[in-house]
């Protein structure tokens, strides 16, 4: 009698959600997208008026990356800032922040959420390799642009499958190439010993840099990998040492980049130029180490970073850093991912006032077309260049030394491409 | 650096991974001691202990004040949670206790992260920087200190267990309950005392690694599967096999992944799995434990 009942609350339960289903299908086809006229005629306008765009970004604001999640803090003080100013184009930024808490299908849940329910122009940004190819097959089967995704796989710019998705800073690809070149110049017989995560962030920078020093009298001859699951990479380093190389070319996330920093400072028998990769470049990765023990590590980058006092009377870092205490009192200027908020928000302005429709199709065209674009957040010399042949819009970065209590920037901005060529899939 | 060296230091880098095992194993054999259950939040608690620490040196406080107030937040902290979340439990099927323990695991790992966030913490060095040459093969001070303390923790649990009334009671209670129930131990007692017990080993294990491993909520995520692969080798119910356990997994795992190429470092977290499944066929209690023993 029992089972009787359950089955049949089940089948009334499945009864009900077909008929919502149903309903919501029969709404989406009522619906239709709203479509522009003249000569941007039959263009999907979802999301944009004259007076008003609405973007949706998706971060983690919760959850074991969620320490990205004050890049969403850069991009909505940036939009503010704007909209005090009179908006884009005379248009208002409404940006709707969701949290997928770094798990991919949370990233899928609230993509759909944005494009079908808040009905947004732009899915600008999601945040992480993981979630950022979990939502894009969707967006771009949708057809809503997915531009200046924030994460640096080579992927988004070699993939011609995605016209609608786009990268934004330097590709693990290029920032590898930078590297070699200073090894190339520096160093040109350097032995390197590599320890680089077990996934397609590590493989994707460990690839770009055999290829880039193919040929050349660097060689690599030690690679040790780890998985986020390992508890400590000190074993790893202990092997690495083995190898007497004089480079460590250390391709790691935050954590495991303090316990790499602090097990080569440890090993005093074994002492290479220690190249940290630009995912744990930043200063909370750094000084749980102490400072002192980081001395002479070399990165690279490719935007002003708020900490440096070099560019303490720089106009945009001045308004950045008052915009940031009036509209996110609780968020610090000197963090590094505030200041990549705001760069890639003024990045994207300068995409969307180079549209030529107001349109969805508009602005995938105009993202893909920028031509050698100033952002003031950006290291002079480094600008924002797409075309047909180029998906990649940054791929100009300079190398930077530990010294004291912060980075300081040497030699000049290098231009990836113009060395090494387009990056290959 | 001669071939025989450069094995030796790898063994001396598998010591230093193994004490850090060993110190979280014996917090897991010190509560299946007192209760008879596994708890898989004994990471996650130790990680909040390290917090708790961390907080109270970051605030002003000197570290060798912060330790012992931390240590007492830790078992006033683990008696609560026995109290508050196990005992509710307690009459229902051990799954029922060990799904708990992995539900508290996901709680407390979430609410770190949302007091400290993710961030990379760094936690005081107690041990000093630096270490000593023995014969070409380097040893850190901080690996030294850490197999001191865990040795010293070990020897304490030892007679805890062996040579106390309260190890007595606890020794029936984890046996039968019920018939310790009716010697007159207050068995509800008991558990708590097991669970603050661990909770403060557990403590003492976070504050030793955090300086190598940096504090963050998931630091001791990984350094758990390591434990119960120590505890399980060593026998769960004996400290001395804790440690050992501790220490030959820490060994085998870092020269299995320098020297069998097959596993390299790709493979090594494979290496604990492989020795607990080892073991669980050869020799279930494991080297140092005894075999439960049924009454027909």
């Amino acid at each position: 009698m029992r089972k009787t009942t359950a089955l049949r609350a089940a089948a009334a339960a499945s009864a009900a959600l077909l008929l919502a289903t149903a309903c919501n299908s029969q709404r989406g086809q009522d619906d239709k997208e709203a479509a522009a006229d003249g000569a941007c005629r039959g263009q999907q306008t979802t999301g944009i008026t004259d007076k008003t765009i609405k973007l949706g970004g998706i971060y983690p604001l919760s959850g074991p990356a969620s320490a990205y999640g004050a890049i969403s803090d850069g991009v909505s003080t940036y939009f503010k800032h704007v909209n005090e100013k009179g908006g884009i184009d005379g248009r208002t930024v409404e940006f709707v922040v969701r949290d997928d808490g770094y798990q991919p299908p949370k990233a899928v849940e609230e993509a759909r959420r944005l494009v079908e329910q808040e009905k947004v122009f732009a899915v600008f940004q999601t945040l992480g390799t993981p979630s950022t190819a979990a939502v894009w097959d969707y967006l771009n089967k949708r057809k809503v642009p997915q531009p200046f995704v924030a994460t640096g796989a080579s992927i988004w710019g070699t993939d011609d499958e995605h016209p609608w998705t786009t990268g934004w800073q330097p590709n693990y690809v290029a920032e590898a190439r930078i590297y070699a070149k200073y090894l190339q110049e520096e160093k040109p017989k350097a032995k390197v010993a590599v320890l680089y995560q077990n996934d397609d962030f590590g493989k994707d920078l460990l690839g770009g840099f055999k290829e880039a020093v193919a040929g050349s009298g660097i060689k690599v001859v030690a690679e040790e990998s780890y998985e986020v699951t390992d508890p400590s990479v000190s074993a790893q380093l202990t092997s690495l040492a083995r190898s007497k190389a004089d480079v460590l070319l250390d391709i790691t996330t935050p954590k495991f980049g303090s316990q790499a920093l602090a097990a080569d400072a440890k090993n005093t028998k074994w002492n290479p130029l220690h190249i940290v990769n630009a995912v744990s470049a930043s200063t909370t990765v750094l000084k749980p180490v102490g400072f002192k023990n980081v001395q002479g590590v070399v990165s690279a980058t490719y935007f002003k970073d708020p900490a440096d006092p070099q560019w303490a009377d720089d106009a945009e870092m001045k308004t950045y850093k008052e915009a940031l205490n009036k509209y996110a009192p609780d968020s610090d200027p000197a963090n590094q991912l505030n200041a990549y908020g705001w760069a890639v928000a003024s990045s994207l302005h300068k995409a969307l006032d180079a549209m030529e429709c107001p349109t969805r199709e508009g602005l995938r065209d105009a993202v893909r077309n920028l031509k050698d674009v100033k952002v003031d957040m950006l290291l002079p010399g480094v600008t924002l260049s797409t075309g047909s042949d180029d998906a990649f819009p940054l791929e100009t970065m300079q190398l930077m030394k530990f010294k004291g209590e912060r980075w300081q920037l040497f030699g000049e901005p290098v231009d990836t491409r113009k060395e090494f060529g387009p990056p290959t899939k | 650096m001669s071939a025989v060296t450069e094995v030796l230091q790898q063994v001396v880098e598998g010591v230093g991974s193994g004490a850090v095992y060993a110190s979280l194993a014996l917090a897991l054999v010190l509560i299946h001691r007192f209760t008879g259950i596994v708890n898989f939040a004994q990471g996650e608690l130790a990680m909040i202990s390290t917090y708790v620490a961390w907080q109270l040196v970051a605030s002003g406080m000197p570290f060798w004040l912060a330790l012992p107030v931390t240590l007492a937040v830790s078992f006033a902290g683990g008696m609560l949670i026995e109290r508050l979340v196990i005992r509710p439990v307690q009459a229902a099927p051990e799954l029922t206790t060990v799904i708990v323990t992995v539900g508290l695991f996901i709680f407390v790992n979430a609410m770190a992260g949302l007091i400290w966030s993710f961030t990379v913490k760094d936690f005081p060095q107690q041990f000093p920087d630096g270490g000593i040459d023995l014969a070409g093969v380097r040893v850190d001070w901080s690996t030294l200190g850490i197999i001191a303390v865990v040795a010293v923790v070990m020897g304490l649990l030892y007679l805890l267990f062996q040579h106390t009334s309260i190890g007595l009671m606890m020794r029936a209670v984890a046996c039968n309950p019920a018939s310790a129930r009716l010697s007159g131990i207050r068995v509800g007692r008991v558990l708590m005392l097991g669970w603050g017990l661990a909770a403060t080993v557990g403590a003492v294990s976070g504050v030793l690694v955090a300086p190598v491993l940096f504090l963050e909520p998931n630091m001791m995520g990984g350094v758990l599967i390591y434990a119960f692969a120590a505890a399980t080798l060593g026998g769960f119910d004996s400290p001395v096999g804790a440690v050992v356990g501790g220490l030959l997994v820490g060994v085998a795992e870092t020269l299995a992944g320098a020297y069998v190429d097959v596993i390299g470092a790709d493979l090594k977290v494979g290496v604990p799995l492989v020795i607990i499944l080892a073991v669980l066929l050869v020799r279930p209690q494991g080297l140092f434990g005894r075999a439960a023993v049924e009454r027909a």
